[in-house]
């Protein structure tokens, strides 16, 4: 007999605790932050430490929270600026994701691709893609197809660069298998590099989900129209400067819509990936 | 008194009866363009019916290298590949092919990824009508109960004993079967030879193994190919005349420490340093 079972567990079973901190659930850490903030910016205004012009007070942007969100709900011009960018975000997107689409697969499934394709996207992508502004307006005018053509424009590279990088994913113990099985090139292609690619090809799409907003409303501070983007500059203009906070905020929702989009669509498809994809939240 | 019968290689021996070899493989050599490696030398050798043929030796010494060419998925630099009377020149049906990993498809479910090779080939109605074959052979390696089961969800052990599935499913002429279980831990290793022994004798299925494990190949062989490397080459040939079927207190008995003592000592002790 060993003497182990004389030891009564409250003197060897203990536990490991967590720091304070870390113990602290999501919701109420998110709600806490958020608390700290506001108050810490509610005293620089209320101090009169930043002039009003610079920084709004909390209470002033809400007032004007509320004013943009009413007439968003009663569909007044604000909500037709809100659709025309959303449209220019959808169009950018949808034609961001084909045209990435394919010159990825071009790049990372032919040698063609690889050897002279990539050098001229390289080279493209290292440029500062806002300069190309002018000549998109100068060449399509200053109707949305403009804005449309910068967005897509800066949000291509990423989903080229992560469906090229995809499409390399698969081990070569896979390949092997496949060759193995007779798969043809196109078999090969769609039934194995794709599908294993395809976290890599979100994690692409979320950059540039990020990349056509910011294209949007570039394309519309420079070319005006009838977007969110030309509200924002109109109001910064004019000094409005809560009117400018409230409207960045409502735009920001439509960020967020979608990118959440792509995240969900990714979940449904991906459904055997769950865990460590980058940007996913929960 | 036993001894170790040496015979020379590419000796049929007296497995081969008036019956030509499933494999015959002659002056095969190949060189690695890339880097100028001679991997393999003059490699001769044949496999017949029902046998069960290894090869061991370092790592490094091309025996990944032998098995590409015998599947059709390397070119050799010279000599000759002929499997069933046919010059082997490029992935063949009739071969089955096992890997150190189980590269199962995560989006598959078990079912699925076993009729993967009969989908590729032959379709999806093909696959769908195979469906049944391969629930027969999840059962025959126990995993009746995990055919719609997603791989994710299987250890590394059932990972290995469905790809067993995937590779049977075409009912190929031969298995080919690379380190297949070197990933596993010593015990899962151990039940799964004892499996694809039972396996290859049911079927009367020919199997060619690549092992760096000299009791593994001791174990489920008929004879082993001692290979050395630089340039890579078999030194010789062993027969195994352990009576079948094997089991593993054999791994015990004092014949068995003499044969991979004998193999042991032809590869030498700097190969294994
Ligand atoms: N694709 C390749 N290109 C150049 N050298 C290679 C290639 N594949 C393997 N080799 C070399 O050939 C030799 C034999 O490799 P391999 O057949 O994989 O050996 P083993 O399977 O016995 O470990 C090694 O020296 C390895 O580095
Ligand atoms: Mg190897």
């Amino acid at each position: 007999m060993s003497n182990v079972s004389d030891v009564s567990n409250a003197d060897t079973v203990w536990i490991e605790k967590d720091a304070l901190i870390d113990r602290i659930p999501r919701s109420v850490a998110m709600a806490l932050l958020f608390i700290v903030v506001v108050a810490i910016w509610d005293l620089v205004t209320r101090m009169g430490w930043v002039s009003p012009i610079i920084l709004p007070s909390p209470a002033e942007t809400l007032a004007d929270l509320i004013f943009v969100g009413q007439n968003l709900i009663s569909g007044q011009y604000m909500l037709e600026a809100l659709w025309t960018t959303t449209l220019t975000v959808f169009y950018a997107f949808l034609i961001a994701t084909a045209i990435g689409f394919s010159l990825g697969v071009l790049v990372g499934e032919t040698k063609f691709g690889e050897r002279a394709v990539m050098p001229y996207l390289v080279a493209i992508d290292t440029m500062p893609k806002v300069a190309f502004a002018p000549l998109f307006i100068a060449w399509l005018g200053f109707d949305i197809s403009s804005k449309v053509a910068l967005a897509a424009f800066i949000a291509t590279f990423p989903i080229v660069v992560a469906t090229a990088a995809g499409l390399y994913a698969a081990s070569e113990n896979e390949r092997m298998l496949f060759k193995s099985i007779g798969a043809s090139r196109m078999q090969t292609l769609l039934r194995l590099k794709l599908p294993t690619g395809l976290p890599y090809i979100f994690t692409g799409l979320k950059i540039a989900a990020v990349g056509v907003m910011a294209g949007a409303i570039m394309g519309e501070f420079l070319g005006g129209g009838k977007g969110f983007g030309a509200l924002i500059r109109q109001s910064a203009s004019q000094m409005n400067t809560p009117r400018v906070f409230a409207l960045i905020i409502y735009l920001s929702l439509l960020g967020l819509a979608l990118y959440f989009t792509v995240v969900w669509v990714q979940r449904r498809l991906v459904f055997w990936n769950k865990s460590d994809q980058p940007g996913a939240i929960g | 008194m036993t001894t170790i019968v040496i015979p020379r290689p590419g000796d049929p021996g007296p497995a081969a009866s008036t019956e030509r070899p499933v494999y015959e493989i002659q002056r095969l050599s190949k060189t690695y363009a890339r880097n100028e490696l001679v991997a393999l030398q003059g490699v001769n050798l044949s496999l017949h019916r029902g046998e069960f043929v290894s090869v061991v030796g370092s790592s490094g010494c091309g025996k990944s290298t032998l098995l590409k060419i015998m599947a059709g998925l390397l070119p050799p630099t010279t000599g000759r590949v002929v499997l069933e009377g046919k010059p082997v020149l490029g992935p063949r049906a009739d071969i089955g092919m096992m890997f150190q990993q189980a590269t199962l498809l995560p989006w598959k479910t078990t079912l699925e990824n076993i009729v993967l090779p009969i989908e590729i080939r032959n379709g999806r109605s093909a696959a769908k009508a195979a469906s049944g074959r391969a629930l027969e052979l999840l059962r025959l390696v126990g995993l009746g109960d995990f055919a719609n089961v997603y791989p994710g969800e299987l250890s590394g052990g059932m990972a290995q004993r469905a790809s067993i599935c995937r590779m049977l499913v075409a009912d190929p002429a031969v298995l080919l079967l690379d380190e297949p279980f070197s990933a596993l831990d010593e015990l899962t290793r151990d039940f799964m030879n004892m499996e694809l022994q039972r396996i290859c004798m049911e079927r009367q299925a020919t199997a060619f193994l690549v092992t760096h494990s000299l009791a593994e190949a001791v174990i489920l062989s008929d004879r082993i190919l001692v290979m050395k490397p630089r340039p890579g080459r078999v030194i010789e040939e062993v027969k195994i005349d352990l009576p079948r079927p094997r089991t593993l207190e054999m791994i015990n008995t004092p014949r068995f420490g003499e044969i991979v003592a004998h193999i042991r000592d032809l590869l030498g002790k700097e190969a294994f340093v």
